[in-house]
């Protein structure tokens, strides 16, 4: 996990801010899907290692919404958000979060245009990003947009079964939301 | 019609009081210790632009607590905020981080409240325009963002937007007692658990594990003699006195308090100060820094003294100087005295005047006469200097330490719900107790007013989900 958010601070801080303008080596949407790839690995690691093997299959300890007050595991959506809110704090020139047009929590619904048409797209197919530029306060972004997907029966499951879920046919394999990852653009 | 010679001695005298008072204000603004200065700090009130709040007005002659720079303007108070409050928001749970307001996603609705600085909605020195809470915003303001909540919760239609923090049932920070599924686990709790006791202190045990704890210089062994120059023991009350405390079970002999070092010679000190006390005690120390007891001492000021209190209190208090032993009494250290007359003896408001009548104070009678467990007594301490879990940076023992800052749970109240409350009332009983002002007032003497419907709408909306669920379920099951 260190090592991998090293290289994400160094792409973000390093790459970003000095190799970007007209004569950038690394291009905004290179940029985020290196991002993505690094967070995806990072999410379904901690799904599968973590929550998948001690929850579901060892059963050893519970993963849940409350963690703190039921002593249990994050959820792979919280510990995804927490490491959000964590690069938001250190002010670094992108900002991502996970969303959906079917949200359990309705902050993570999609806000912006760009957002709801990204999200209908990656929905339609999975198989690739969705990019586009957007203007929000007085800044323009680059927003990038991956699929979501339901890769375990446990995605599924929770989510069919939660009361905040305004969806409840979920199958496995499909999309359930999507990444949207923004850099500001020079 | 004066002389030209008077009136040149007019305007020489005229000209060296301007001077005088320009020179006398400017000390009062630029020296640091100008505000702990009896001389000069009239000057830093006259300067001040406006009352601060409930929160800051002991400190608010120490400018340089908030604005430590001349320079730099919001961002510079925003660190200062962050220095005292930061930590408290984030063992809260905020809420509302500053990542809410500076995710591009909210841009639009961070143009209408952008509250990434504490200053937005809880402005300094505007008295006229300072509600509770310290803040300054009308109090709708949770419109701004939420206007559409009757869409994903209906229950919530009609309701106004002013009563969504004030009503007991939301708050813009700390929601760790009302959240909907702490709400729904606690739904048909009785007013009285009946399992009414607090968590016991654990120090003793714990104290020789805890990082920083001294027990090289204090073996936690029994002490039977003091161990103070002959010459200072004037009267042997003290020595009695400190024989019956935990100190003398601990190891912690006269010397442990009153000798320090400077450049490697010893010396006697007759009147130690919260920093000796904070060398094993210091979260304790901590705490009560923080509040409205230290937080003058933690900014530099002279102690705090009821004299300096915006609330009632007792006039033979006035001049009492606040310090770990104002309330634990040197060398005794009791703790129960502590509790409460250590309390009583300084304020003098309505709720403390109730406590008296109250049947919390009829619980604590029975604790002190040894009619009932300890920690089944309900005194002032047992609300406001709480029993809480803590575990020390780098150790994994949990340590059952009593919070010294008795501000940090007072506001909004509801704060006290868990940790304090639920000791030994159920979650609803608690709920409608601290939303009812004169039940506050009279110190719970009585029955709550009114009755926050919290509860109901949570069991309302569970059964109307699991109404969805069955239907979903049957309906599964009949295409099958
Ligand atoms: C044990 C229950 C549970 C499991 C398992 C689970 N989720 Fe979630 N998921 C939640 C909760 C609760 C939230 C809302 C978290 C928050 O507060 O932001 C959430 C949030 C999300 C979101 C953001 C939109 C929303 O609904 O708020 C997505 C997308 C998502 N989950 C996808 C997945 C995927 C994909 C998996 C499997 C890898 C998965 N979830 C596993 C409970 C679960």
């Amino acid at each position: 996990m260190k090592t991998k958010w090293a290289v994400v601070t160094v792409l973000a801080a390093g790459g970003i801010t000095a190799a970007l303008p007209a004569h950038a080596q690394v291009s905004y949407k290179d940029m985020a899907d290196a991002l993505h790839a690094v967070m995806e690995s990072d999410r379904t690691v901690y799904t599968r290692m973590v929550v998948n093997r001690l929850a579901n299959q060892d059963k050893v300890i519970k993963a849940s919404e409350h963690f703190k007050d039921d002593k249990a595991l994050p959820l792979p959506a919280q510990m995804f958000r927490f490491g959000a809110e964590m690069v938001a704090e250190k002010k670094l020139p992108f900002s991502y979060s996970l969303q959906s047009m079917w949200p359990i929590n309705k902050q993570n619904a999609p806000k912006t245009a760009l957002e709801k048409k990204g999200l209908d797209a990656v929905a339609k197919d999975n198989t690739k990003p969705f990019y586009g530029e957007e203007t929000l306060g007085k800044t323009k972004y680059f927003t990038a947009i991956y699929a979501d997907k339901a890769v375990a029966p446990a995605c599924v499951t929770c989510h069919n079964e939660h009361k905040d879920s305004p969806k409840t046919d979920f199958k496995i394999g499909q999309t359930m939301g999507g990444v949207v990852l923004r850099i500001p653009m020079k | 019609m004066a002389t030209p010679a008077k009136r040149k001695i007019f305007w020489i005298c005229w000209g060296l009081l301007s001077v005088a008072i320009g020179g006398y204000l400017s000390a009062g603004l630029l020296l640091k210790s100008a505000a702990s200065n009896p001389l000069l700090s009239p000057a830093r009130a006259m300067l001040l632009p406006g009352k601060t709040s409930h929160g800051h007005y002991q400190i608010e002659l120490a400018c340089e607590s908030c604005h430590t720079s001349a320079f730099g303007g919001r961002d510079v108070v925003q660190a200062s905020c962050e220095r005292c409050h930061a930590q408290e928001l984030k063992d809260a749970v905020d809420k509302h981080p500053s990542s809410k307001f500076t995710d591009p996603r909210n841009a639009e609705l961070a143009e209408k409240l952008d509250a990434t600085l504490c200053v937005t909605c809880h402005v300094e020195h505007r008295p006229e325009i300072t509600h509770g809470m310290g803040v300054t915003l009308a109090g709708d303001f949770c419109f701004h963002c939420h206007q559409d909540i009757a869409k994903d919760r209906p229950s919530h239609a009609g309701m106004a937007f002013d009563t969504c923090n004030s009503a007991g049932c939301h708050k813009f920070h700390d929601n760790r007692a009302l959240y909907e599924d702490f709400l729904a686990k606690h739904l048909d709790e009785p007013s009285l658990l009946g399992r009414a006791s607090l968590p016991a202190r654990n120090f003793r045990e714990l104290a020789a594990d805890f990082p920083g704890y001294p027990a090289d210089r204090f073996p936690l062994k029994p002490q039977s003699t003091t161990d103070a120059p002959a010459h200072l023991m004037k009267s042997q009350d003290v020595a009695a006195d400190w024989l019956a405390t935990a100190h003398a079970r601990s190891g912690v002999n006269c010397s442990g308090c009153h000798q320090a070092e400077k450049n490697g010679a010893k010396h006697w000190v007759e009147r130690p100060d919260h920093k000796v006390c904070a060398v094993c005690h210091e979260p304790e120390s901590k705490g009560f820094l923080a509040g409205k007891h230290g937080m003058r001492l933690a900014e530099g000021l002279t102690h705090m003294t009821p004299r300096l209190a915006r609330q009632p209190m007792h006039a033979k208090a006035s001049d009492t100087e606040l310090g770990c032993t104002t309330c634990h009494g040197a060398h005794r250290f009791d703790t129960r005295k502590a509790a409460v007359e250590a309390c009583a003896g300084c304020h003098r408001d309505e709720h403390t005047a109730a406590y008296e009548r109250s049947p919390h104070y009829a619980l604590w009678k029975k604790e002190l006469a040894g009619e009932a467990p300890p920690g089944s007594g309900v005194s002032c301490a047992t609300c406001h200097l709480p029993r809480t879990e803590y575990r020390a940076p780098g150790l994994d023992v949990q340590r059952v330490l009593v919070q010294h800052n008795q501000n940090d749970n007072l506001r909004p109240n509801e704060k006290m719900i868990r940790p304090v409350c639920m000791n030994c009332h159920g979650l609803g009983f608690a709920i409608d107790a601290l939303a009812d002002r004169r039940l506050v007032t009279g110190n719970f003497a009585g029955k709550p007013g009114a009755h926050i419907k919290s509860l109901e709408m949570t069991a309302q909306r569970a059964r109307a989900v699991e109404e969805k669920r069955r239907q979903r379920k049957a309906a599964a099951a009949q295409k099958q």
